[in-house]
């Protein structure tokens, strides 16, 4: 700023800058939030409208009862994963949370691959009684009770 | 008993803050008047009684008082002691607690010590701690009483949360609230000064270690908690961007900006507006993430109860604060005059710039926390991660840091390119070495390869301020400076060497299998259950060992706690100087084997002492700048007595 400026007119400039960066920040954000945020699926929405093969995404639903099994190699874990409308295989190659077990709720965080089996990077099981991942806790109440009925029998 | 008293205390403490807030009232329109002498004895009386009520509750939790419903329902007999006291916080009511006994401290060790801003400017801002304490009293004493009586006494708790079970509990959570909730004199300093029209640099002066105090503690609780999070859930992850970590990080990023425009306004009368701004922010943040944490519309291992009632309450809170904050900054900020000019290339000009970045960073962080709540309400669910945060937040903070190398070379008001030259040349010169060095030899992504570049010019950068001056007799508050800023990249060398140069293995181990995970081979001698005073567990005996080096053990364990009946992963860390073997055990496989999950993860370690580097500088500038003031006062005084001897000579 040349030393011509008068206060009032270097405040001026400041805050057209500071704005114009904020507004900056704001736009790109608003861009990157609508191409990056993972969307959150449970098993019908994949049945009935797909996501791209390799985007990231969540799944949540219910862990069917009799389908969680060890691969050979001891370390991938397959189970299929349903909201009582559809069901979706997952493969997971890792620790198992703690209270991931047959009939209780899961979210899992990857994507899905070429031949509808959903590799998953990340499982949130509940951390425990209180701590559940939102976006199950929404789905328990309306149709996931049933579905749990359901693969119970 | 205990508890009574502490509950009583406490409801003394509200109605002091309320006699408080009416004498602040009185005061700023006449500060003689009589009830305005009991503003200061009303704030630091109010602290004692806090002092009480917090102790009161540490001592029901010690003695496991299963009449209180707060122990019964979040303690145990058989925990550890040091379980029992700091489980005291360990839930939503204790917490609350917390924070209002630290605001109560706050409020009171200001109106204590701070004698050297107009007293009306005192009177308002005291008001303020007040009125803002005040919500936060109504807050705890109508929907989360701690010191609630049951009729009927259980005969045992329901035991604590193992997740927060470990030491980390006993130092995350307070040095987090003492830095999250000390920002709120911050805040009332702001509104103060702005009700009584004193936005000087007498003013900034004031303020500054107050808020580098609150910054200190928020940087070291901050740290804290990430390092327990990164060795106690089993990730191997050390930054989530999970919404409750932003919620701490938010205030951070605001109060940051706030000392560097502070010192500005301090140095050279500029920035008035926009420190004022920034006061504001920084405590509305920490409102704000106590609002997301504590109302329960998030789900984390922080949310302890979901109660609408109690969200719509803070909410309510939130919003009459902050909107009565910029209400009043919006009718006086055309008040404030405008500061003193500066030119483009001056230490000014390039705070100006670390502020825009840091703001931008804190709106980019805000949105992405927030946009999940938002789409909720239109039921669209998503989930913002790493590929929003890092990319985004780069994009800002990245050039932030090249002018973090420039800014304290530069001389107030205006400077010449050809004076910084050198030093800003060696610097980049060394960043951009390692660039062509990592590039040629290893396979990094471009995030991880620009910030090992960038931290290595950074560090050279941050001690080139002492260039040419005597060490020792630099003034501590530089040596701060050079420390918090040499601490950034430290931090940001940690973070991209570990994304850079982790590796991991997932494997299904017999007992003497060995494993193999970059430099070191880890060998399965047995896996044996071993039990604790509230636990039993599966513990895996691994022998590690770095390249050639001796054997040394690691013993990872998968905990069942019985009361709550719970299960966690404890992961066995072996340090090296140059980083960590990051070893959990898994659950069995159906053949015997156990899943073990190792990472090699080098320099990692270096985040957080990057952490409490930048702590540390924060310390050496306070104590610098406080004894700079005992010198300026025990000066005044001096000077006072002679011009009085003088006088009497005279006579």
């Amino acid at each position: 700023m040349k030393s011509g400026l008068k206060p009032k007119h270097q405040r001026l400039v400041l805050i057209s800058i500071a704005l114009i960066a904020l507004v900056g920040a704001a736009l790109l954000a608003a861009y990157a939030l609508r191409n990056q945020a993972s969307y959150f699926y449970v098993p019908a929405d994949i049945e009935s409208d797909p996501p791209q093969v390799g985007q990231a995404i969540r799944l949540g639903g219910m862990v069917e009862v009799g389908s969680i099994n060890t691969a050979t190699d001891g370390i991938t874990t397959n189970f299929i994963v349903q909201d009582g409308i559809a069901r979706v295989p997952v493969q997971f190659a890792g620790i198992l949370p703690d209270l991931f077990v047959e009939g209780s709720g899961v979210v899992a965080e990857g994507r899905m691959e070429d031949g509808g089996t959903f590799v998953a990077d990340n499982l949130l099981a509940k951390h425990d009684e209180n701590y559940m991942p939102k976006e199950l806790e929404g789905m328990e109440t309306a149709q996931m009770r049933e579905a749990l009925e359901a693969s119970v029998e | 008993m205990i508890a009574e008293i502490g509950l009583i205390a406490l409801w003394l403490s509200a109605a002091l803050a309320a006699l408080q807030l009416l004498g602040a009232v009185a005061g700023v329109r006449d500060d003689k008047s009589d009830i305005a002498a009991l503003v200061r004895p009303a704030a630091s009386l109010q602290a004692l009684l806090c002092a009480i009520a917090f102790v009161a509750l540490l001592w029901v939790f010690a003695i496991t008082d299963l009449s209180v419903k707060l122990v019964a329902s979040n303690s145990h007999s058989l925990k550890p002691m040091i379980f029992k006291l700091s489980g005291a916080w360990g839930n939503h009511e204790g917490s609350m607690l917390l924070w209002i006994t630290v605001m109560a401290v706050a409020g009171g060790a200001i109106a204590l010590l701070e004698r050297r801003l107009p007293e009306k400017t005192m009177m308002a801002t005291l008001g303020a701690q007040a009125f803002v304490g005040l919500g936060f009293y109504a807050f705890l004493l109508l929907s989360s009483n701690p010191f609630e009586r049951l009729v009927e006494t259980p005969i045992e708790g329901n035991g604590l949360n193992p997740l927060l079970q470990d030491i980390g509990l006993a130092f995350h959570p307070p040095t987090l609230y003492i830095g999250y909730v000390g920002l709120s004199v911050a805040f009332s300093f702001a509104v103060g000064a702005l009700l009584t029209k004193q936005v000087t640099p007498e003013f900034a002066r004031v303020m500054r270690p107050w808020v580098l105090a609150a910054w200190i503690f928020l940087t070291i609780g901050i740290t804290a908690g990430s390092y327990w999070a990164y060795y106690e859930l089993g990730w191997g992850g050390w930054w989530f961007w999970d919404p409750v970590e932003n919620a701490s990080l938010m205030p951070w990023l605001a109060a940051t900006a706030l000392l560097h425009s502070a010192s500005v306004l301090a140095a050279r009368d500029a920035l008035r507006t926009w420190t004022i701004m920034l006061g504001v922010i920084a405590f509305s943040m920490s409102m704000l993430g106590t609002f997301l944490v504590r109302s329960g519309i998030l789900t984390s291992v922080h949310a302890f109860a979901v109660d609408p009632e109690r969200g719509s309450f803070i909410l309510g809170l939130l919003i009459l604060y902050i909107g009565g904050a910029l209400a009043v900054f919006a009718l006086r900020a055309n008040t404030v005059a405008e500061g003193k000019r500066f030119a483009l290339l001056s230490r000014e000009g390039a705070l100006v710039v670390n502020n825009i970045a840091l703001s931008a960073i804190l709106g980019i962080v805000l949105l992405g926390t927030l946009y999940p709540l938002l789409t909720e309400a239109f039921d669209v669910r998503v989930s913002v991660g790493p590929p929003y945060f890092n990319p985004v937040g780069a994009i800002f903070f990245l050039p932030m840091l090249l002018v973090m190398m420039v800014g304290p070379l530069l001389r107030w008001r205006m400077d010449s390119p050809g004076r910084i030259q050198l030093p800003v040349m060696i610097a980049l010169g060394a960043g951009f070495a390692t660039l062509v060095l990592v590039f040629l030899f290893a396979d990094v992504t471009i995030l991880p390869w620009l910030g090992l570049g960038l931290s290595i010019a950074v560090g050279i950068a941050s001690f080139m301020p002492m260039r040419g001056r005597s060490l020792r007799r630099a003034p501590l508050s530089t040596w701060g400076m050079c420390v918090a800023h040499f601490g950034v990249a430290v931090a940001l060398f940690g973070m991209s060497a570990d994304s850079a140069f982790q590796q991991e293995r997932l494997v299904a181990a017999d007992v003497g299998d060995v494993v193999e995970v970059g430099p070191w081979t880890a060998t399965l001698d047995a896996v044996a259950p071993v039990a604790g005073p509230n636990w039993t567990a599966m513990q895996a005996n691994i022998r590690v060992r770095h390249g050639d080096g001796r054997d040394r053990p690691a013993k990872p364990q998968s905990r069942s706690f019985w009361s709550p009946a719970q299960e966690t992963s404890e992961v066995a860390l072996v340090t090296r100087w140059n980083g960590q073997l990051y070893v959990a055990v898994g659950n069995q496989a159906p053949d015997g084997r156990w899943q073990l999950r190792l990472w090699w993860k080098p320099f990692v370690t270096f985040i957080w002492y990057g952490g409490l580097l930048i702590a540390f500088g924060g310390a050496l500038s306070l104590v610098g700048r406080l004894a700079t003031d005992l010198r300026r006062r025990e000066a005044v005084r001096k000077g006072n007595e002679r011009r009085q001897d003088m006088a009497e000579l005279h006579a």
